[in-house]
């Protein structure tokens, strides 16, 4: 999914080649972390060399944005939305201090199993069906600790 | 009488996403029309009779901005899809992505036409999972039906669109640094002017608008400007979604003539606080938008009706408190997102979010000291105005409007190191 979308700035002809070989950077970054599911320095490397820039300016735009990991993480990343709305819906503090009970885990930190990483996140936009978390690509909305029992056992046993 | 759904009048059906239920009902009409009866001069004018503001959060004239657009046709020109959604209380534009994506291609490419670029291009938040699954569909389908690409229904003119991820940047949001971004670099906002309409995407003219203010455009090409503009008050035209979350019975988008009272759309629509407790605060437009209390259930949703009660219109997310929030934890989380998200590029914001979010914590956790509200305003002033972007005077809303609205909770706070507000 992650390929396709900016192929075409490449083609339209407009903006220079290195201009076009820069708009490529969010992209390549997360091709890049597609494989080891953080960016490595290695990836990062490439990635500069591919794009033909400097090391630090790749460094730089890939630690400015969240999306991207600097490190290893869980195979499962519990992302839980910490915005007002969540935490009004009695959400945001229950659900975290909840899979940290389950997990054995503080925020930040991954399961010595490295399955999950737990995380908190800004407003995912899912106020009016809060609370809610994401787990790597999927959103999960209206979570109750039940729920998230449920999901944490499903994913476990996968 | 219920207001007729007008932006949101598929998002309800099976398979609203796919073209052939766009098509079915009245989909590419507008654009058919567009591309054969109007000029790009017909449209702006429209659009200004029309009276559309942008439904980011700025709440610009949308022809004016078409019309700051550059008229020489051997410039080269850009249209942006802000979907960039990331404001706290809303979630109106992910709905129109993932349910309706085609009524805002159609909007776009009208845009596009109007202004006559022939690049598009949709920034999509990169936690949109869906949404960029949805946008690529949309597009890929637009372009198989032939309303992209070459020559589009025969009209001689093209366009080219293309979905572009953001990678986790709220400040993305914001037109000049979305176009950095999109240009590959740190999403940092740009000083203005110049504005994106002069210099944009690469240095070229770049018309940006939001998804919600894209998807009114076919229905004021198709119903006339004339009819947009019977709906609303005064300096506030047409639909608006609304989006309403917190403690309300119903949390949920609800589509709305602009001017409906906080009131009608808490009470009626979102059915009231739940529990039958009491209203104690709201944040009526996003979390950049200042608080006002159950004193301003009456206030109009509308950019001046907003603007004379001290806050602001913004995205229309609503957020409802109840009785038992308090308010320091309520504006010590929203500075703590704004201190979270500063892009760090203007010191006041950088430095001075994670200052006031410092204060907001001790008093929350009843450390607060004497003076500190003081402090916290003092720090208000020095951020607001002083940074690049409207970032900045974001950031102080949440804190300067509770003080405003709610001093007497951070006093109680100071005094007795704790909580007013029950059950805390």
């Amino acid at each position: 999914m992650l390929a396709e979308e900016q192929k075409s700035v490449l083609h339209s002809g407009t903006p220079t080649e290195k201009q076009a070989r820069r708009s490529m950077l969010l992209t390549a970054l997360y091709i890049a972390q597609e494989q080891h599911g953080y960016l490595t320095k290695e990836a990062l490397r490439r990635v500069a060399e591919r794009l033909g820039l400097p090391l630090n300016d790749v460094y730089s735009t890939a630690s400015f944005y969240s999306l991207y990991r600097m490190e290893t993480a869980g195979r499962y990343a519990i992302q839980v939305c910490d915005g007002l709305s969540c935490h009004l819906a009695g959400g945001a503090d229950t659900l975290t201090d909840y899979i940290r009970q389950e997990l054995g885990i503080e925020v930040g930190e991954t399961t010595p199993d490295g399955l999950f990483t737990l995380q908190t996140v800004e407003c995912v936009a899912s106020c009016g069906t809060s609370p809610a978390l994401r787990i790597n690509d999927e959103l999960y909305e209206n979570m109750t600790p039940d729920k998230v029992d449920r999901l944490l056992d499903q994913l476990a046993g996968r | 009488m219920a207001f007729e759904r007008i932006l949101l009048r598929n998002v309800g059906r099976p398979n609203s996403e796919k073209i052939d239920t766009y098509l079915e009902h009245g989909g590419y009409q507008a654009l058919r029309k567009t591309l054969h009866e109007y000029t790009s001069e017909d449209l702006i004018e429209m659009l200004k009779k029309s009276g559309l503001r942008g439904r980011g959060g700025a709440g610009f004239p949308a022809g004016l901005k078409w019309s700051f657009m550059p008229k020489d046709s051997d410039v080269t020109k850009y249209v942006c899809v802000n979907t960039d959604e990331g404001e706290p209380g809303t979630f109106k534009d992910r709905l129109l992505v993932e349910r309706d994506p085609h009524s805002v291609i159609e909007g776009a490419i009208i845009a596009s036409y109007a202004v006559g670029a022939h690049r598009a291009f949709v920034y999509i938040r990169g936690e949109f999972f869906l949404g960029v699954k949805r946008w690529m569909k949309a597009i890929d389908d637009a372009y198989a039906r032939g309303f992209l690409g070459k020559d589009i229904l025969g009209s001689g003119f093209d366009l080219d669109l293309s979905v572009h991820r953001g990678a986790g940047a709220y400040i993305c949001g914001e037109e000049t640094a979305m176009l950095e971004s999109l240009e590959g670099k740190r999403g940092e906002p740009r000083l203005k002017p110049p504005y994106p309409a002069q210099v944009g995407l690469w240095g070229q003219p770049t018309l940006v608008h939001n998804v919600e203010t894209l998807a009114c455009v076919p229905h004021i090409v198709l119903r006339g400007p004339e009819w947009f503009a019977s709906i609303g008050t005064e300096e506030s035209k047409g639909p608006k979604i609304f989006c309403v979350s917190g403690d309300v019975q119903r949390p949920g988008n609800y589509e709305l003539p602009l001017g409906t009272t906080l009131r009608e759309i808490i009470y009626e629509h979102a059915g009231g606080i739940k529990g039958g407790r009491k209203l104690k605060a709201i944040v009526p437009g996003g979390a950049s938008t200042p608080m006002l209390t159950s004193e301003h259930l009456d206030v109009p949703m509308a950019f001046e009706t907003l603007s004379k009660a001290g806050s602001m219109l913004g995205t229309g997310g609503i957020t409802t408190m109840d009785e038992d929030a308090c308010i320091v934890d309520a504006a010590l989380r929203l500075t703590r997102f704004f201190a979270h998200e500063s892009c760090g590029k203007c010191t006041p914001c950088r430095v001075g979010t994670q200052r006031l979010m410092g204060i907001l914590q001790r008093i929350e956790d009843g450390h607060g000291r004497e003076g500190d509200i003081n402090r916290l305003l003092g720090l208000c002033h020095g951020i607001m105005g002083h940074t690049f972007c409207p970032m900045g005077d974001a950031a102080v809303n949440p804190t300067l409007s509770s003080i405003k609205h709610f001093r007497e909770e951070y006093e109680y706070h100071i005094e007795h190191h704790r909580c007013l507000a029950p059950l805390q």
